[in-house]
């Protein structure tokens, strides 16, 4: 039986160099960045062997930086470290209450954006968020980076796009202009540790007449990975954000749902539920658009 | 199996062990290094009973390879008392009877340490919700709540 | 005894003794001890929920380095034929034997059908996988109306429905039937101006204890073993153990652990024979501990059940019939607490013409176990719930209808005999008086309220009391202490030899060191082991009393015993210096020696407690979510001995009903595999999803024991499904009889009565 390994490169070249060796030998590899759904899966059924590659000495993956124009956020940080982070919270609320609500404060110390966007799951809290607000996902590879929009990268559940020896760096954010905000809210019958039954995360943008200019609706949960609904934008974009436009934009993301039955939910609640959250997230990121006099430059 | 070799600090000594690639922290804490204050609830993250400080940041020590904690300062619930005697969230605790069986104590009392380092006045929303990973099944939560909220009272009172 | 005795520390809340260690991480939990040599063993489960096991080979497990033995079936004696486990475990010994380790028939997904013992987990595992069974898959029974249908695969061909008016020759999945009944239903209906009935289901619900189940095995070459393990009954886990293992009791020593939470579920034997069968092979200690999953998977949960009731009432209120048909669902094997569903879900009421029929049925789900006050929240949520009904048709406030039915000293308990004093009146006062009643509620939210009751039990115990040469006391007991019951014995220890309660301390006795004492369990510690503790205090105070006679060369019965002194009676001799405990202890060697004392009893007169508690909820009617508002728990408490720990009990209990109430469940799927084994899925409340649990204790005393008690540990968590259930029913309009009140049936509900 091949034994497992931990390495712990320092830098993306190392990190490469190491997924590549690997590859080329058949070995079985996995990122590590916070573990807290690798090291679950390794408990659990999915005990075979594997090489962890241990990202979070890479200086890359844990680098945050708020740029006039665009925000960074490396994919080994921790989400309690960015929700320690004020300016970042100001600027993509709805992101950072998506990464707040990944699991238990513990949970919260080690759990990464980069790591809830791997793994892939239907139900991943930050997915829709990061859709949002039109994340572009950092990818570093042997043929060197490139970036994809984050949409794209989850491609089944629990499948991502990455291909063999590639790996997460970081995440690329437009910073939102001044009278954009974005919202996340997600259904779960527990108030915490809890697993989403259905997700919606809305931005934003207001001319200065209080008119929806740009908007984005992204909905997880509710299909195999979480998508982005732009009939539901498309019932915002041109309106004040009142009742009826809200409204319709949840009965567009009930549409688009596609959900299953199982022990978290029922097809009809969750497709009903998705809309909900769609209308109350809404509301939530006119009101903080409303209220951001001016942001950034 | 090729075993690696882990020097790290474990409530300010030094500590040295050695581990499977696989191994996480609250295995070496537990059966490696005899340090059974940390306890199993779940090894999933969902109970929060092997809560320990990684460098001052509250983790499932289930959830973090023991492999990682290599010049680290971990904190353990042998560390919370001093010569002095009990930390003055364990006193509380007792105080307010906030532990039945006590198997959740050792996590909740770090998690509570980690809770007031970073809030001093904490509200009752806040307390429960920085607590949400601690499962308790016996005490409905109540007289834990209100340890906390005693404890840090105190901590805002004169000194 | 009266109200009004002044006690100095009945009633109080000092520090546990046993306290420093669980706070610190010193106290020593299941899985804590390691000995020297040890090895680990794991448990091969069933992957079916219903299968023959056809063969079995474990030679490739057993050829591998790092393993020191493979244990299948065929390495126990044969399932006692006789004996019942008693307690609230539930069951025959012999099917306990099975349930261990199957033998014939895996009868659950999760079943142990072997287990293997070896130098690492990993390798234990490794040989897990290279165990060969093979299966011969049955068709699974996973629902009570399946397994009751005609033609039903059966799950024991040997079942023969027992109390049933002819015997059956025909084999069946219901175990057992119960039938009770009084006066004339029919004409009780007749008489009534208003019936309401419903129909309701509750699936099974787990104990939820943060410990996962583990042990310590160390078996010596004569075959005698000691056994280290967390329980809550280490003296029928001794006797279970060497029934399954047909061993001598007295070749068996069983140490229990510290214990990290029970409630019911730390009564059943899983592990330890296993162990102690691996360790015989392997010549070694053998430790094993349950993984989450395996807790929920193979440990008892209690009964999913279906209850119909039916209840007539007058105009004014008055109860004139009632009928409940009430189906348990026992799981692999016969045990249900189908017993105490019927036998309670009447209780509160005085009620002159009822009818109760209940059976036990046997599904593919692991057999049921304890669950504090195993039965009656199932039963009693129907009828709580079809009381709130027949308020609001009466147009009654739901507890004056309570309090115009309720059961009284003298009433005729529905469980047959008549109630000796108990607290029911008391408690439903109290709640209409409380504020919490009155109080407003926000706009949407619901209130409801709700009776429960356990009977509580006596059983047997047994307690020494040392005096230490400073005069200072060891209680010896042999009861875990699963929730402060140290500090309970050690108040009353001090109460009544009158000495400080720092001069007390409690420890709990392994099975060679202390007399047997029954389960933790039943609610019945501080009563029962406190009556044993209180009367070897009361011999410690009689041998005080003749050592200071010797002492002071008077007459044993012109020694008084005064706030802890011995002081001659008075007009004898006002010279002669009062005597502490320290001061006889001093000289005990001149005296005649050591004091101590003991004290063992099959406990009578255990006394029921009632309860209601008062639920306030908000329902989100978009999403069907529920947030607690608030709770009230009251509870007849007899007397409280330690008031913090009674509180906690009562906050505890409602925690969990609460979470039993909105959103506990197994779920399985078809095949018969539960599919939320764990802490994520098994949705058990967090501290962000409960309110501040009001209490009040009511104290309506015990007359049968020396300071009132009642116990307390079970009842509360029998109101609190129904209070729930109320209190949505309260905040939509609608009555949903199932549980749980999970969103998507709610808004399901919501739904429905929108269409």
């Amino acid at each position: 039986m091949e034994a497992f390994a931990y390495v712990a490169p320092s830098s993306i070249d190392e990190a490469v160099a190491e997924l590549a060796r690997h590859a080329k030998k058949g070995h079985r590899t996995q990122v590590l960045a916070g573990g807290t759904d690798l090291l679950v899966q390794m408990r659990g059924a999915d005990i075979e062997p594997r090489i962890l590659v241990d990202i979070k000495n890479v200086a890359e993956t844990n680098r945050l930086h708020l740029g006039n124009n665009e925000i960074f956020i490396g994919a080994a940080i921790p989400s309690a470290v960015l929700n320690e982070n004020a300016e970042l919270v100001e600027l993509l609320p709805g992101l950072l209450e998506a990464a707040d609500l990944i699991g238990s404060t513990q949970i919260q110390g080690r759990a990464t954006l980069g790591g809830n966007l791997c793994n892939a799951s239907p139900a991943g809290d930050t997915i829709p968020a990061m859709i949002a607000v039109g994340v572009s996902c950092v990818i570093a590879g042997g043929k060197g980076q490139r970036e994809m929009p984050v949409e794209k990268f989850v491609v089944g559940v629990g499948r991502n796009a990455l291909e063999a020896g590639e790996f997460l760096v970081g995440l690329k954010i437009p910073r939102p202009k001044s009278r954009a905000a974005d919202a996340y809210l997600r259904f779960t019958p527990r108030t915490e540790m809890d697993i989403a039954v259905a997700g919606c995360g809305v931005s934003v943008t207001l001319d200065a007449k209080g008119l929806c200019k740009e908007a984005r609706v992204a909905i997880g949960a509710v299909a195999p990975t979480a998508i982005l609904v732009p009939a539901a934008a498309n019932a915002l974009i041109g309106t004040t954000l009142d009742d009826a436009a809200l409204a319709a934009a949840a009965a567009a993301c009930s549409d688009a749902a596609s959900p299953i039955t199982d022990k978290r939910g029922t097809i009809d609640f969750r497709r009903k539920v998705v809309g909900v959250l769609c209308r109350r997230a809404t509301a939530i990121a006119r009101d903080r658009a409303l209220a951001r006099k001016v942001l950034g430059v | 199996m090729n075993k690696i070799q882990v020097i790290t600090s474990i409530n300010h000594e030094e500590v040295e062990f050695l581990c499977e690639p696989q191994e996480t922290l609250l295995d070496v804490l537990r059966d490696t290094l005899g340090r059974t204050g940390t306890k199993e609830g779940c090894a999933t993250g969902d109970c929060g009973a092997c809560s320990v400080l990684v460098d001052d940041r509250l983790v499932c020590s289930c959830l973090v390879l023991a492999a990682e904690t290599g010049g680290r300062e971990i904190t353990t619930i042998e560390g919370i008392a001093t010569e002095e005697g009990l930390h003055p969230i364990q006193q509380k605790f007792l105080d307010h009877a906030a532990l039945q069986c006590g198997v959740c104590t050792p996590g909740l009392i770090i998690a509570t340490k980690s809770l007031l380092d970073r809030h001093p006045d904490p509200d009752e929303t806040t307390i429960r919700y920085w607590l949400a990973g601690n499962l308790c099944r016996c005490t409905g939560y109540d007289k834990i709540v209100r340890a906390v909220q005693d404890v840090a009272r105190d901590l805002a009172g004169p000194a | 005894m009266s109200e009004s005795i002044d006690y100095k520390l009945v009633g109080t809340s000092p520090v546990r003794p046993d306290g420093v260690d669980k706070v610190t991480g010193r106290a020593q939990y299941g899985a804590d001890l390691n000995l020297p040599n040890q090895i680990h063993g794991k448990v091969l489960r069933s992957p079916h929920a219903h299968a023959r096991i056809k063969r079995i080979d474990t030679s490739r497990a057993t050829a591998m380095p790092g393993v020191y033995a493979v244990i299948t079936g065929e390495d126990f004696p044969p399932p006692p034929e006789h004996g019942d486990v008693g307690g609230e475990a539930g069951g025959s010994i012999g099917d306990h034997a099975r349930n261990i380790m199957a033998r014939d028939k895996a009868l659950y997904h999760g079943h142990a059908v072997a287990a293997v013992a070896a130098r690492s987990l990993r390798i234990a595992d490794e040989a897990l996988a290279a165990i060969e069974v093979e299966y011969e898959v049955l068709e699974p029974v996973l629902d009570l109306d399946a397994a009751m249908a005609p033609g039903a695969p059966l799950l024991d061909e040997n079942c023969f429905t027992k109390n049933l008016p002819e015997k059956s020759d025909k084999p069946s999945n219901i175990a057992e039937v119960m039938l009770l009944s009084r006066g004339d239903v029919d004409k009780g209906f007749e008489e009534a101006d208003v019936i309401v009935e419903g129909e309701y289901r509750i699936p099974m619900a787990h104990q939820g204890y943060i410990e996962p189940h583990a042990c310590i095995a160390n078996t010596n070459e004569a075959g005698q073993s000691t056994v280290w393990c967390c329980t809550q009954a280490h003296f029928d886990f001794r006797a279970i153990t060497a029934k399954v293992l047909n061993m001598n009791v007295a070749d068996l020593k069983f140490i229990a652990s510290e214990i990290g939470g029970g409630f019911g579920g730390k009564t059943v034997v899983y592990l330890e024979p296993l162990a102690v069968l691996l360790s015989r092979k392997a010549r070694r200690p053998v430790k094993m501990k349950m993984t989450r999953e395996e807790v929920f998977r193979a440990t008892g949960p209690t009964s999913g059940t279906h209850c119909k009731i039916k209840v007539g009432a007058k105009k004014d209120g008055t109860l004139t019939a009632a009928t409940a048909w009430m189906a348990y669902e026992a799981g692999a094997y016969a045990g249900a607490p189908m017993g105490p569903g019927a036998l309670t879900v009447f209780v509160p009421y005085h009620l002159e013409n009822f009818k109760v029929e209940g059976y036990e049925v046997l599904v593919n789900k692991p057999k049921v176990g304890a669950y504090r006050a195993p039965g009656a929240p199932q039963s009693m949520h129907a009828m709580e719930s079809a009381i709130d009904d027949l308020a609001r048709e009466l147009n009654m406030d739901p507890l004056d209808l309570r309090l115009k039915n309720a059961a009284e000293e003298g009433t005729r308990a529905s469980y047959g005999p008549k109630f000796p004093v108990i607290g029911l009146k008391e408690c439903l006062r109290a709640a209409k008086a409380h504020p919490n009643y009155t109080r407003a509620l926000p706009e949407g939210a619901g209130r409801g309220v709700a009776v429960g009751f356990w009977f509580n039990f006596g059983l047997q115990s047994s307690a020494e009391v040392h005096v230490n040469e400073n005069g200072t006391v060891t209680v010896v007991e042999g009861n875990p202490d699963i929730g402060g019951s140290r500090a309970s014995m050690c108040i009353m220890a001090a109460e009544t030899l009158g000495v400080p309660y720092e001069s007390v301390r409690t420890l709990i006795g392994d099975t060679e060191s202390t007399g047997f004492s029954n389960s933790t369990g039943g609610s019945r510690t501080t009563f029962a082991t406190g009556m044993a503790v209180v009367r070897a205090c009361e011999d410690i105070i009689a041998q005080c009393r003749a050592r200071a006679a010797v002492t002071w060369g008077i007459d044993e019965d012109q020694v008084l015993w005064v706030d802890g002194q011995a002081i001659p009676a008075s007009g004898v001799n006002d010279e002669l210096k009062p005597l502490s405990l320290a001061d006889i202890a001093e000289n005990a060697a001149k005296t005649g020696g050591p004091l101590l004392s003991r004290a063992s009893l099959t406990a009578k007169g255990a006394g029921p407690s009632f309860s209601v508690n008062i639920a306030d909820l908000q329902v989100d009617r978009d999403t069907g979510k529920i947030d607690v508002l608030a709770f009230t728990a009251i509870q007849d408490a007899g007397r409280a001995i330690h008031k913090a720990y009674v509180e906690g009990q009562l906050q505890g209990g409602a925690a969990q009903g609460l979470g039993w109430a909105l959103n506990e469940e197994y779920i399985y799927n078809a095949d018969g595999i539960m599919e939320n084994a764990g802490f994520l899925d098994y949705r058990m409340p967090v501290a962000s999803d409960l309110p501040m649990i009001d209490t009040q204790i009511v104290e309506v005393p015990n007359p049968r024991h020396p300071y009132g008690v009642r116990g307390v540990g079970e009842t509360p968590i029998v109101a609190p499904l129904a209070a729930a259930a109320n209190a949505v029913r309260d905040a939509i309009g609608i009555r949903i009889h199932d549980l749980p009140l999970s969103p998507p049936r709610v808004l399901a509900a919501l739904d429905a009565a929108a269409d």
